[in-house]
């Protein structure tokens, strides 16, 4: 039943699939006894020869407990699933903890483009590199990713992480993850951005470190 | 005001062809012309589907059956992408505004309103049929993008600012300003039709029908009526600032000059969310009308129903902002509004828990009205349970815009819209053509219908929770799509097999009008009042205005010789006591 997702690599994804199962559980058992009810009542009450139907109106508090008790077990869920959410949400969106890597990934119709700071850590120095469409990390770092857009809404999505931000143009969007495997994943675009929208993938390079380090060398030979 | 309408009213017998059927003042006629251009356009929308799930099964092959669209927007049946967008947002657009909203508000709103209110007509007749050539502009304008150059719209049915408010970014030009002039239009026809529903039923009731003696349908259009007319104009404004942006240059929605994209999202939603329960209430109001009807037993907690329908009225304006919970606005509000969102679960789950306690201990009898009823309360279940995922917020991180989000609120519309809508067809039916369906025919066309659509949208949970994004042309681009290919391919078969499940209606629909059996006063042994006028209905509704004596679903009263009693007739006396 799971297995439908995509596997999760980051650190946060596996709370989001937790509220995920959770959530189905709760109204996948909802569900099954609501249409098991229909279909017995339907079966059980369907006409037969000489038998009357109940007058029966709902209208009294004794009958109105039949359909009241239930929702307020509905409603018992419900503040279970919030508060299992606000939890998983706090961890992807609240307060982000102190990055490693920083990175700024800009989108425009249809690419990616990718600013790494270079070795001194600082955006708008000469020494900063730009790539397309390719996000070269780290494993087991936390990453901040600095989101910004040249024309419309874009959708900075990486299904592997769990993790889809709307980019807004005209201002900043801060992201953070750390991945725990290695890899070549891809990005998405999840927000429609015009005719080119489905061609907008990038792709995400999560490096062990030693990869990582030589990768570096090889884009910043001089340092 | 009644002196005057009667009078108009003689003096329309003697009418012409073109005032009595076309530009008539009759909200009977009136409404059959919003159930017919609802009809049309849901061909014309389900064909755009077909369109769709086409290039999703086999991306970039020609479509059979599309080689008469005109060059250039398809070569050689080939669906290009810019438009495969406009396909996706005019099907959504005209399936919300030109198909559900004219079908259960335009189309049973107009016509059964003033029926069950035991009223001679709206209260405003003359603004009624302006209502409706008001929606056919629209429609006009509608289909007109289509024809122009660069095409429809192509942003997304919620034309999310900037891609639709500067031409450049998606090259539409007069397509994306004829859709918003479309839907301001539409907006002013139902604030016209929504004004005649409040007043005409706060003022024109028969005597005796208080306002406890409603049928729920009534309830559920008035309430519909007031969501839209207090949630559209800050959409309405939006349009019009949306428009500026497009024609003169201005800047509201674009960063560049100082405007902000957000905005429009949230004059957008905050119609948006109102207007998902403005096509909803009127569908489950048929259900209220038919579930008792068909198990002979009184509705179960009238004032219970309609208590929750005005709670989640409420709450619906408190929650728009859950669609933008990865939109990029203030993490801090995300909470809140996923806690108003949750909770709107509560209203309706005694909405649906009342409509179980309905069937149980009745006598139910399966016409083809009540299958469509009890097939919209079944999948309207799978609509709502899977909103609760949609509404926390760490899921929705990961399936926003993804077809999870697609198929859910396909499971909340198609039933209200499709199932609740045909449900209350084959049940006013005979009141409004004077002839029975084929019950045959009639199941035929429910069993087809239910299946298939379960087929079509439950696989798409599945590409949803594999990540599948919505509205993306041809998913072969993304290597981890690749493998749920077969799943599309499934779910484009399934629909196709969903639009054919359609020809026994249409069959079934034109067959009976013309050539089905007559049908009497009361085929169906009901309470309300558009029941106890003669079929055809005549010109001003009621020979004389019926009083009232009691509430609408008062069937199988104990002691007593008939299981159904007329709101227009006094109780036997030993049913009294």
């Amino acid at each position: 039943m799971f297995d439908w997702f995509p596997k999760n690599i980051s650190t946060f994804g596996g709370d989001i699939d937790y509220v995920f199962k959770l959530i189905f559980y709760i109204v996948g058992i909802g569900f099954l006894l609501g249409e098991l009810a229909i279909l017995f009542f339907v079966v059980q009450f369907r006409r037969r020869d000489g038998q009357k139907a109940k007058y029966i109106s709902g209208d009294k508090w004794p009958q109105l407990g039949w359909i009241l008790i239930p929702t307020v077990l509905v409603l018992f869920l419900d503040l279970w699933i919030d508060f299992a959410g606000a939890k998983a949400y706090d961890a992807v969106k609240g307060e982000m903890p102190v990055h490693d890597v920083i990175v700024e990934v800009s989108s425009k119709q249809y690419n990616w483009i990718i600013t790494y700071p270079g070795p001194d850590g600082v955006f708008a120095t000469a020494d900063d590199i730009t790539k397309e469409n390719d996000l070269h990390v780290p494993v087991n770092k936390v990453i901040k990713v600095v989101l910004k857009s040249q024309d419309v809404i874009h959708s900075f999505f990486v299904p592997v992480l769990r993790l889809k931000q709307d980019i807004l143009p005209g201002r900043t969007t801060d992201v953070w993850f750390e991945a725990t495997e290695t890899g070549k994943y891809e990005i998405a675009c999840a927000e429609l951005c015009g005719y080119g929208h489905y061609t907008m993938r990038g792709f995400l390079h999560i490096h062990s470190e030693e990869e990582y380090a030589a990768w570096l060398a090889q884009i910043w030979p001089a340092e | 005001m009644a002196e005057q309408a009667t009078s108009e009213v003689q003096h329309t017998e003697q009418m012409s062809f073109v005032r009595k059927y076309i530009f008539s003042v009759d909200h009977k006629v009136i409404g059959k012309q919003y159930l017919f251009l609802s009809l049309f356009m849901a061909l014309v929308a389900g064909t755009m589907a077909y369109y769709v799930r086409w290039q999703l099964a086999w991306p970039e092959t020609a479509v059979p059956g599309a080689g008469w669209i005109p060059e250039p927007t398809a070569f050689s049946g080939i669906i290009p992408p810019e438009f495969y967008n406009a396909l996706v947002t005019m099907h959504g657009t005209i399936m919300v505004f030109f198909v559900g909203m004219p079908l259960l508000l335009g189309a049973f709103g107009n016509y059964l309103l003033p029926l069950m209110v035991g009223a001679r007509d709206m209260a405003f007749p003359r603004l009624n049929m302006m209502s409706f050539w008001t929606i056919f502009t629209a429609s006009l304008c509608m289909i007109a993008s289509f024809f122009v150059e660069g095409g429809s719209a192509a942003a997304g049915w919620t034309g999310y600012a900037p891609l639709s408010a500067d031409p450049i970014y998606t090259g539409v030009t007069w397509g994306l300003n004829l859709w918003i002039i479309g839907l301001a239009l539409e907006f002013t026809s139902f604030l016209m039709g929504g004004i005649n529903f409040l007043t005409t039923t706060v003022t024109m009731r028969a005597p005796g029908m208080t306002m406890l003696r409603l049928p729920l349908m009534v309830w559920m259009q008035i309430t519909a009526a007031v969501l839209f007319m207090l949630s559209v104009g800050p959409l309405v404004a939006g349009a019009i600032l949306l428009l500026l942006d497009r024609t003169v240059g201005t800047g509201f929605f674009l960063p560049g000059k100082g405007g902000d994209p957000l905005l429009w999202q949230h004059l957008f939603w905050f119609f948006g969310h109102p207007e998902v329960y403005v096509v909803l209430l009127p569908g489950i109001g048929a259900v209220m009308e038919i579930l008792p009807v068909f198990s002979r037993k009184p509705i179960f907690g009238y004032r219970t129903i309609i208590w929750s329908t005005m709670v989640a009225g409420v709450l619906s304006f408190l929650v728009w902002a859950h669609h933008m919970y990865v939109s990029g606005m203030d993490p801090n509000l995300v909470m809140p509004f996923s806690i108003t969102t949750i909770l709107i679960s509560v209203p309706f789950a005694v909405i649906i828990f009342a409509f179980m306690a309905t069937l149980w201990g009745g006598s139910i009898e399966f016409k083809t009205p009540m299958l469509y009823a009890i097939g919209t309360v079944t999948t309207f279940i799978i609509g709502g349970v899977t909103g609760i995922f949609n509404g926390s917020p760490p899921v929705d991180i990961f399936i926003h815009d993804t077809y999870f989000v697609v198929s859910h609120f396909h499971f909340t519309l198609f039933p209200s819209v499709f199932l609740g809508g045909f449900a209350a067809l084959y049940f006013w039916f005979p009141k409004m053509f004077g002839k029975m369906m084929n019950e045959t025919l009639g199941k035929i066309h429910f069993w087809w219908t239910m299946i298939c659509f379960n087929l079509v949208f439950i696989p798409m949970f599945v590409l949803g929770m594999g990540g599948h994004m919505r509205r993306i042309y041809n998913p072969m681009q993304y290597d981890f799509l690749k493998p749920m290919q077969g799943i599309n391919q499934f779910i484009t078969y399934s629909a196709i097999l969903l639009l054919l499940g359609q020809i026994p209606f249409i069959v079934n629909f034109f067959w009976s009008m013309f050539g089905g059996k007559k049908a009497g006063d009361n085929p169906w042994n009901a309470n309300t009042l558009e029941w106890a006028t003669t079929t055809p209905v005549p010109h001003e509704n009621f020979d004389t205005i019926p009083t009232v004596y009691h509430g609408p679903y008062d069937y199988s009263l104990p002691n007593q010789n008939e299981d159904w009693q007329p709101q227009h007739l006094e109780k036997e006396p030993a049913a009294v006591a």
